[in-house]
């Protein structure tokens, strides 16, 4: 078979229009970088996970960090991810700018935008920018992983979702995110996000979100 | 790697297909040397204009009907939407409501969407879990104000093959019993022709869908068959042509193409179904054997009478069907997905939706549909390939999917 058209994957649009990938996101998809494969996880032994999406949506993502806890230097990271070719392709450039020149620090990390991981690979298609902003979540929450492991709940992002509990700044989101993984009691939502009981006000208000997601997501049966 | 005869191992034949080399050489004089007016007066232009109207006798045989009721037009699109507004534009006044069904192709579905912004209501029948239409639905769903019913006959993405001749049985029924002459019935028959018997008298249709660039014909040609009891509005206006039905200068060498893929459809169907048939058995059975945690959808391959005899679409679990099918393409196979991904609404397929399969299911969905050019060594090919593909995205998935629906414990919808 002839292997020159090996880097030509194309696809159209509905409006007819043609669009390619560029040649690094041809790259980062067709050789993913940094891959922590399924079944190796648990030896991976990572300090922080974050998982955003759901095979529902299209795309999901589990991003791996290691973090050395004095510097706050990430040492390594690895991924995962279930979707079309901007997202591996945006997961993977990801894991390399964040692990490239001995590690990001996770403030340096944190400034990493939707719109840098594009300019890295050379352009997305319009249709494909919430592929590299799946990527940029994937990390915050990794990273709010991070802060919270580490005692520093103060410094969880909580930008964009109003915030449930101040004392441990969880937010409607991060309920949200904990029922998507399964979540369905105040206590296993607790186990979720490692934190422990919370301010005694607020939890009329988690157990309610709780019930609101579960509800969302899980209420209604397909077949 | 063993050798291919073609550069390309193409099983998108339901996205379109090549025209028939038969097809092409009776086409071209049309283009260089007999390009004459079929309008004009002069020898030329009487040459194109029975050019046309054998074409046209060999389509009304070959929907058992006249030559008076066979309308050529600029595509299925356009002859879907000259059967729709043709009818509603004509018929208004004797009510506004109008049905079809959930799994229709987009021809229909955005042209009901317009008229639901014109006032008239329209019921979308559900379909079940393999995409049939159901004939208790349907007559429940008809009112004194139906004055339209457009029901695919073949489904593109899973290949049902809807029971049309019932329905329109049905609605025959329903007209004699309430002394009306509505509802008037159209189908869609774009992903029928190749293979299904297309004897309107049969199938008790009024008006009737198809086109050339399913069937090795040209692209941009397409016929519209209309019972001449039928009254329905022009879409456009023009020189008269078609009976005025569709006016604008024919595409000679495009119909005569038409009229030559339906002879050849004809002479070459019965062996041609029972080849692809075998090659989708002999497909499907490797894939079975090769790879895990795969799901057929759409009816089962074994009834040729409810499924399309190219058709197969599958689901592999765990993985999303445009990296998939990028990764396909780059060993030059082709196919097609009811990924979101490759859809601008960013949803999954309607169709797999439709016959309930959740959006996860639908994500990781190929459609491979097998056509004259495809072979035994092609498919060993494809299975040469996929295999390995659907092994290493498996492995880079975070995703874990239970095979039965039900037991997947995560979340149907997501909202960002």
């Amino acid at each position: 078979m002839n292997t020159a058209n090996t880097n030509q994957a194309k696809i159209r649009d509905n409006q007819g229009n043609a669009w390619v990938y560029s040649n690094i996101v041809k790259d980062h998809f067709f050789n993913p970088r940094n891959i922590l494969f399924s079944g190796e996880e648990d030896e991976y032994e990572a300090d922080a996970t974050g998982r955003v999406g759901s095979p529902a949506c299209g795309d999901e993502m589990v991003l791996w960090l290691k973090i050395d806890p004095k510097t706050e230097k990430i040492k390594d990271c690895k991924w995962q991810t279930f979707g079309c070719g901007s997202a591996i392709a945006s997961t993977s450039m990801l894991s390399v700018m964040l692990t490239e020149n001995d590690g990001l620090t996770i403030d340096e990390a944190l400034k990493i935008k939707p719109q840098d991981i594009m300019g890295r690979l050379g352009g997305l298609p319009n249709r494909k920018i919430h592929c590299s902003v799946l990527g940029d979540k994937a990390l915050q929450s990794a990273i709010n992983d991070w802060f919270r492991k580490t005692g520093q709940h103060k410094c969880v992002s909580t930008a964009g979702s109003k915030v449930i509990d101040k004392e441990l700044n969880i937010t409607d989101h991060d309920i949200e995110e904990a029922v998507l993984e399964g979540a369905k009691t105040l206590e296993e939502v607790q186990n979720k996000l490692k934190v422990g009981a919370s301010s005694p006000d607020s939890i009329p208000e988690i157990e309610q979100l709780i019930r609101f997601y579960s509800e969302k997501y899980y209420g209604e049966s397909y077949f | 790697m063993k050798k291919l005869e073609s550069q390309f191992v193409y099983l998108d034949h339901a996205a379109t297909t090549s025209v028939d080399k038969r097809v092409k050489k009776t086409m071209d004089p049309f283009y260089t040397t007999n390009f004459g007016n079929p309008s004009s007066l002069y020898a030329s232009g009487l040459f194109s204009k029975r050019a046309i109207d054998k074409s046209r006798k060999i389509v009304a045989d070959f929907f058992h009907t006249n030559s008076y009721n066979i309308y050529f037009t600029g595509g299925g699109t356009e002859s879907i939407n000259m059967a729709i507004f043709g009818v509603v534009k004509k018929h208004a006044k004797s009510g506004k409501h109008l049905i079809t069904s959930k799994i229709e192709h987009e021809a229909v579905l955005s042209s009901m969407k317009r008229l639901e912004k014109e006032d008239f209501e329209v019921t979308y029948l559900d379909v079940d879990v393999d995409g049939f239409v159901s004939l208790n639905d349907l007559k429940k769903a008809i009112r004194p104000d139906t004055v339209l019913i457009s029901v695919m006959y073949a489904n593109n993405e899973i290949g049902t093959v809807e029971p049309i001749a019932e329905i329109g049985r049905l609605i025959l029924k329903h007209r004699k019993d309430n002394n009306t002459i509505y509802p008037i019935f159209h189908t869609d028959a774009c992903q029928a022709t190749n293979y299904l018997d297309m004897d309107v008298e049969k199938l008790h249709v009024d008006l009737m869908s198809t086109n050339g660039s399913k069937i090795y014909a040209a692209k941009g040609v397409g016929v519209l068959f209309k019972r001449k009891e039928i009254k329905i509005e022009p879409l456009f206006y023009g020189g008269g042509q078609e009976s005025g039905l569709r006016s604008g200068t024919e595409d000679v060498p495009a119909i005569v193409g038409l009229g030559k893929a339906l002879e050849i459809i004809t002479e070459e169907r019965e062996a041609e179904i029972k080849r692809l048939v075998g090659l989708r058995q002999y497909f499907w059975d490797k894939l079975q054997e090769k790879i895990a945690k795969i799901r057929l959808n759409g009816p089962c391959l074994d009834d040729l009478k409810t499924r399309l005899p190219n058709n197969l679409n599958v689901t592999f679990l765990d993985i999303e069907g445009e990296a998939l099918l990028l990764y396909l393409d780059a060993v030059n196979i082709m196919c097609s997905t009811g990924s979101a991904c490759t859809s601008l609404s960013l949803d999954p397929s309607h169709v797999l939706t439709a016959c309930g399969l959740p959006y996860e299911y639908s994500h990781g969905s190929l459609r491979f549909t097998l056509g004259k050019e495809n072979n035994k060594k092609q498919i060993d090919y494809v299975m040469e390939h996929l295999p390995r593909i659907v092994e290493k995205l498996r492995k880079i998935s975070p995703v874990n999917l239970a095979y039965d629906p039900n037991k997947n414990n995560h979340p149907k919808i997501h909202q960002r």
